[in-house]
């Protein structure tokens, strides 16, 4: 009686959408005469002929992968340094957490402020530089724009989990190896770091996975997939075709079957790793 | 060290107490500056956000002034009537507090009966829910839609809440935070003649509490900033969600009237932002907690 509520929905709103899923994407869909027809894997092979699928998965994999990478390492600096023991730093971990609060479709709001060609404070700093920085017409510059909004809308969720990493750091460990003398670059590399490995591995699956699909508000906002299609992510495209272009039923269940096996690697990945550890978004 | 600073003036003191010095009045200084450093970079863009929501056109044309301006007013009134941020405040409220709420009765109740009665197939159940770990909203997407519009569902509360409702999330941290506990401690309730409602609501809900606090503060964010679901299902202002305001904001002008938008924004990260801090050492505490349970 009390699992039951939870299994039902599992059940109807998770693994028969996925079976049809996958169903749909052996299908060429024509969505005006409700007509299926059986294609086997035609679907997938023209995916994977396609140039639109194969730049897409290209721009995503880099968007994915320089996201990680930054905010993973700034937020580590940041919580690293707000965690210090010196006095009113208590501040510093309770400001820092603040953009925890921003929705990716917020986050690209903002910096489509800063970064607008015309009146974008950054804009307007990198041209005093020599450098002209035009978002809405440089395929370069857009990906750049999206990589900034996307990195610091995380940054808040990623020194939370750091912070409370961080303070299960036993304390007497810290203070032994600094009467041993350790200076504070060994002491991070030595101990904290390993430490707080199950912390960082858990937030690298996590963001992979915000960077493939949290995203979608922050280019729908934005860039919508342009300039050209430079900004077109996967998630993006799954949209367009799922739902702008109905012709494209069959295409688009195949790329969240794509989708599907790309999650799939990731959470036996973590699971391999990172044993029983919780989960949260 | 006070010792150290006072005695006569050798090599040795001398060394000594600028080492005294520089650990306790350079280094926090120091790290001082680079944390107010690191702190402005990272808020510089909500600050400016904050800044512009008061200016007005003319202001902001003047680029990078930072003085705030007179507008505040106008830009408030009018973003809050253009894209009825009211209307729609009250809209995502219902649905993150339904979804927040309605998962942690949820998992509450299922980990709850998993650890309590000792279910036969529990391990089958746990694997189940643990699957939707691998299956997010965009790997079923279409057919999901297909199943809210066969229901009837689009453009209702239901579509927004109930396929939010499962929670591996919740189930895992409750599962993970009761094996923490003591199974004696189910059994001396039961010695004591606690029935299984009593050991529920007078022991177990009580030292839940923090990781219930973490749990509402995850999903009341999730769900807050939920943007790709709201903008498929809820097309009405009856249903519509505030993230979406935000881009009506944006479309309803040939030219993006910036005060306008930037005082919008600020008014949704609102909320969120409350809630977060309310609920902040909750949160922290939560996490620590879990983590204790796996050591």
């Amino acid at each position: 009686m009390l699992i039951a509520p939870s299994a039902i929905l599992v059940v109807v709103f998770f693994i028969i959408p996925a079976l049809q899923s996958l169903q749909l994407s052996f299908y060429r869909v024509n969505t005006s005469t409700g007509r299926q027809i059986y294609v086997e894997f035609e679907n997938f092979t023209r995916l994977f002929n396609s140039r639109e699928y194969i730049n897409s998965l290209t721009t995503t994999g880099i968007f994915i992968l320089v996201v990680v990478v930054f905010a993973l390492a700034i937020s580590l600096l940041l919580a690293v340094g707000a965690s210090q023991p010196i006095k009113g730093f208590g501040i510093y971990r309770t400001l820092l957490v603040w953009p925890y609060a921003l929705s990716p479709a917020i986050a690209g709001t903002i910096w489509a402020l800063l970064a607008d060609p015309s009146i974008g404070v950054l804009t307007y700093n990198l041209e005093r530089l020599g450098i002209h920085f035009n978002r809405q017409t440089n395929s370069t510059h857009a990906i750049i724009f999206i990589c900034i909004a996307a990195i610091w809308k995380i940054l808040g969720y990623n020194v939370v989990f750091f912070l409370a990493g961080l303070r299960n750091i036993p304390q007497d460990v810290m203070e032994a190896s600094a009467l041993d003398g350790a200076n504070a670059w060994t002491r991070f590399w030595r101990m904290t770091f390993p430490l707080l490995s199950p912390t960082t591995f858990f937030l690298l699956v996590m963001n992979t996975l915000y960077a493939s699909f949290e995203t979608f508000g922050l280019i729908d906002i934005t860039t919508q997939g342009g300039p050209g299609r430079a900004t077109n992510l996967l998630i993006y495209k799954l949209y367009n075709d799922g739902f702008k272009n109905t012709t494209l039923l069959g295409s688009a269940a195949a790329q969240s079957v794509l989708l599907l096996i790309f999650v799939a690697v990731l959470t036996v990945i973590q699971f391999r790793t990172a044993g029983k550890r919780t989960f949260y978004r | 060290m006070n010792h150290a600073t006072t005695s006569p003036a050798t090599a040795f003191s001398n060394h000594a107490a600028r080492q005294a010095f520089r650990r306790r009045v350079v280094y926090p200084v120091f790290m001082h500056g680079l944390m107010i450093l690191g702190v402005f970079v990272v808020l510089f863009p909500l600050l400016f956000a904050i800044i512009l929501s008061t200016q007005s056109s003319a202001d902001w044309f003047q680029i990078g002034n930072l003085v705030p301006g007179t507008s505040a007013a106008h830009n408030y009134t009018t973003a809050w009537e253009r894209a009825s941020i009211g209307r729609l405040m009250v809209n995502t409220t219902i649905v993150a507090v339904l979804v927040a709420g309605g998962k942690i009765i949820l998992s509450m109740s299922a980990s709850f009966a998993l650890i309590y009665f000792k279910v036969r197939g529990s391990a089958l159940i746990i694997g189940l829910i643990m699957l939707t770990h691998f299956l997010p909203l965009p790997v079923r997407i279409v057919p999901t839609y297909q199943l809210l519009a066969d229901l009837r569902w689009i453009d209702t509360f239901q579509g927004l809440t109930v396929p939010f409702f499962a929670s591996a999330t919740g189930i895992l941290l409750f599962l993970q935070f009761f094996r923490t506990l003591s199974p004696d401690l189910a059994d001396a309730a039961r010695v004591d003649g606690a029935g299984p409602l009593h050991f529920l609501f007078r022991i177990l809900i009580p030292i839940s509490r923090t990781n219930i606090g973490a749990l509402f503060l995850i999903e009341f964010i999730y769900m807050w900033n939920q943007y790709l679901w709201p903008l498929l299902v809820a097309n009405s202002v009856d249903t519509r969600q505030v993230q979406i305001g935000i881009k009506q904001l944006i479309a309803t002008d040939a030219v993006i009237d910036w005060g306008v938008l930037m005082a919008g924004t600020v008014m949704v990260i609102i909320p969120p932002l409350v809630v977060l801090l309310v609920l902040q050492r909750s949160l922290m505490a939560g996490l620590s907690a879990g983590d204790e349970g796996i050591r």
